[in-house]
């Protein structure tokens, strides 16, 4: 196991694991982390899982680890990794089972003062027209041939049939559509999974969450996405739902036997990979953008029920009680990108998993309002703690492939979450607290209590004082909908 | 249940753990089966037993594992039903899989993917041993 003396200090943020630690590192980790964060994860695995990440064949600069780290399967939580293409490796384990898990945040001009006594009104509607938990199904019912079409059209299929709008598209990454989807490279199961699930939020850590705008810290890029202290927002957290968790597992089995194909070792069968050139290396990435394109969607479906609820809560009451999309980004993906390393421009593809892609001030495929201020990055905390609105610099381009934090990370585990808390009893310190909660399973509440994480605060301290994003506001909840 | 068999949830950061264990290597499929069961926290309804039956490849017992806990994933969802009764037989390289389920009524928790996080078989005193990791 990697111990705090096998890392060189690099500055208050930074860590190293050189290269030399073991023998079969093809680069070497860097970490960014307080002392205090670091400690905090010495006892679990993610360091000795970005480790086994730096033995992937065609990786370039270092494998980079973010302060919301914390033990995954294969790759760690908290991960980025680029590897260079055609020549490098795709990775479905360096990405996760859940395809484009994300964020949307949309903004409002409703004030907290104007709400408060709606909230709980707020919080059944939301419940009421977001389907969720487990295995959930929504209203959608959808052809094979319809599902195909939002495998390759993402967000735009979900504006040719009135569930967005332009403006919603303009602000989602890459307009909610990544290119080279191929519903061709899907499996039936994972389509026959797929079809019923688009506009579900899922159980889990998955959420949709009403908050109050509670500081701004830069009012200039606040004013560009339409922030304002003391008004509501709301977000939304979820991915491909067991569309993606189909495709990654059916891919994670078939290069369990590419690898042997290209003479690949690797220390942890949860990390194969097939190279990007190869036909397999290629059928993944067409699959896996089908199910990015489809959490895109789905987040987009479920953006359009969250309007209807609160259409039906405040309309009639107060003037302006439209949501505006601020942004919506993915933290599990993996993407073809451009990055200047060591002077010279370079296509890579870049895994993230549970890392947020972070494009500063002036990158290309951002809208013409967020070229001045970097792009938007959407940093949920755990229930019932603050969430964090920031933006890519030009040091996340020049040192993290344009990538940064996406969360607070877990510390505990569910089960002991479970021993320690009674679901029931958060609820109703969550609720005393004015959060209105609306979750299906008390003891899925309990998994996800506020001790079971990280400081999210830290985190964003970490990343701001890295300077791989700059803060913008600080939100607060009022209003948690759980599966 | 035999003492010779059966499993425990071990601490993971995010997502959760089995050890399982048995004499062999059928019987270490139907205790990892019932403690992906027990994991999910999943309830069961009265309603009639259905059979499955399926066939899958048996030459890398760690893939194996694998790809039996995400067949009974899928069918589970698919079909709603908890399987509680398992005929498992290794014939050749082949194993062949007659399970028995009844009516799922809820679970507490989904399980995403069964993960090949640092699988490795392993022969014990016990018989054979495993520790999965399942993505939740």
């Amino acid at each position: 196991m990697v111990a705090l003396q096998d890392l060189k200090q690099i500055s208050d943020y930074e860590w190293e694991i050189p290269r030399t630690y073991r023998q079969d590192m093809r680069v070497p980790v860097r970490i960014f982390a307080t002392r205090r964060l670091l400690e905090k994860v010495m006892d679990d695995n993610s360091l000795e899982q970005a480790v086994n990440a730096a033995t992937l064949p065609g990786l370039v600069g270092e494998v980079l680890v973010m302060p919301d780290m914390h033990q995954g399967y294969g790759f760690p939580i908290g991960g980025v990794a680029a590897t260079r293409y055609p020549d490098g490796v795709i990775s479905p384990g360096a990405i996760g089972y859940d395809i484009n898990c994300g964020v949307r945040l949309l903004a409002s001009q409703i004030s907290y003062q104007d709400a408060v006594d709606h909230l709980s009104d707020l919080a059944s509607a939301l419940n009421h027209y977001c389907p969720s938990g487990v295995g959930g199904k929504g209203a959608l019912r959808m052809s094979e041939a319809e599902l195909d079409q939002v495998c390759r059209e993402g967000s735009r299929w979900a504006l040719k049939h009135s569930y967005a709008s332009e403006a919603d598209l303009r602000r989602t990454e890459e307009s909610g559509r990544l290119e080279g989807a191929d519903p061709d490279k899907v499996s039936k199961r994972a389509k026959e999974r797929g079809r019923p699930q688009l506009g579900t939020l899922g159980a889990g850590n998955h959420f949709i969450e009403v908050d109050v705008v509670d500081h701004i810290f830069d009012p200039q890029a606040a004013q560009v996405m339409g922030l304002a202290e003391g008004n509501l927002v709301l977000q939304i957290h979820c991915g491909s739902r067991g569309f993606g968790h189909q495709i990654c597992t059916d891919y994670v089995e078939e290069f369990q036997d590419a690898v042997r194909r290209y003479n690949i070792h690797l220390p942890d069968r949860e990390l194969v990979c097939a190279p990007l050139s190869s036909k397999e290396g290629q059928s993944y990435l067409a699959a896996m953008r089908c199910a990015a394109n489809y959490a895109f969607a789905n987040r987009q479906v479920l953006a359009f029920y969250a309007r209807k609820a609160f259409e039906e809560v405040f309309a009639g009451k107060l003037h302006n009680w439209q949501l505006s999309q601020v942004y919506d980004i993915a933290h599990n993906m993996g993407k073809i990108e451009t990055h200047v390393i060591a002077g010279k421009e370079v296509k890579v593809c870049v895994h993230r998993k549970g890392a947020t892609r972070a494009f500063g001030p002036g990158a290309p495929g951002l809208p013409p309002e967020y070229q001045v201020i970097g792009q938007p990055v959407l940093v949920p905390g755990s229930m019932g703690t603050a969430s964090w609105v920031l933006v890519g610099t030009e040091a996340s381009m020049q040192r993290t492939f344009g990538s940064t934090c996406h969360g607070a990370g877990r510390v505990m585990s569910r089960h002991k979450a479970k021993r320690e808390v009674r679901g029931e009893t958060l609820r109703k310190e969550l609720e005393s607290d004015g959060i209105h909660i609306r979750a299906g399973s008390m003891a899925g509440l309990a998994e996800e209590a506020p001790v079971a994480y990280k400081d999210v605060d830290a985190v964003v301290e970490t990343v701001a004082g890295a300077q791989i994003a700059r803060k913008v506001a600080r939100l607060r909840p009022v209003v948690v909908v759980k599966g | 249940m035999s003492s010779q068999a059966g499993f425990r949830e071990i601490e993971h950061t995010a997502d959760w753990e089995l050890e399982v264990w048995a004499p062999d290597l059928p019987a270490l499929l139907e205790q990892a089966a019932r403690g992906m069961n027990a994991l999910s926290g999943v309830q069961i309804e009265q309603g009639p037993v259905q059979q499955r039956s399926f066939v899958l490849p048996a030459t890398d017992s760690e893939k194996l594992l694998v790809s039996f806990l995400s067949e009974l994933l899928y069918v589970q969802e698919r079909d709603g039903l908890v399987f509680v009764s398992f005929n498992l037989t290794l014939h050749e390289d082949r194993l062949l899989a007659r399970v028995e389920g009844v009516p799922l009524h809820s679970l507490d928790k989904e399980i995403k993917a069964v993960t090949y996080h640092n699988l490795r078989l392993r022969q014990t005193q016990r018989g054979v041993e495993a520790r999965i990791v399942f993505d939740v």
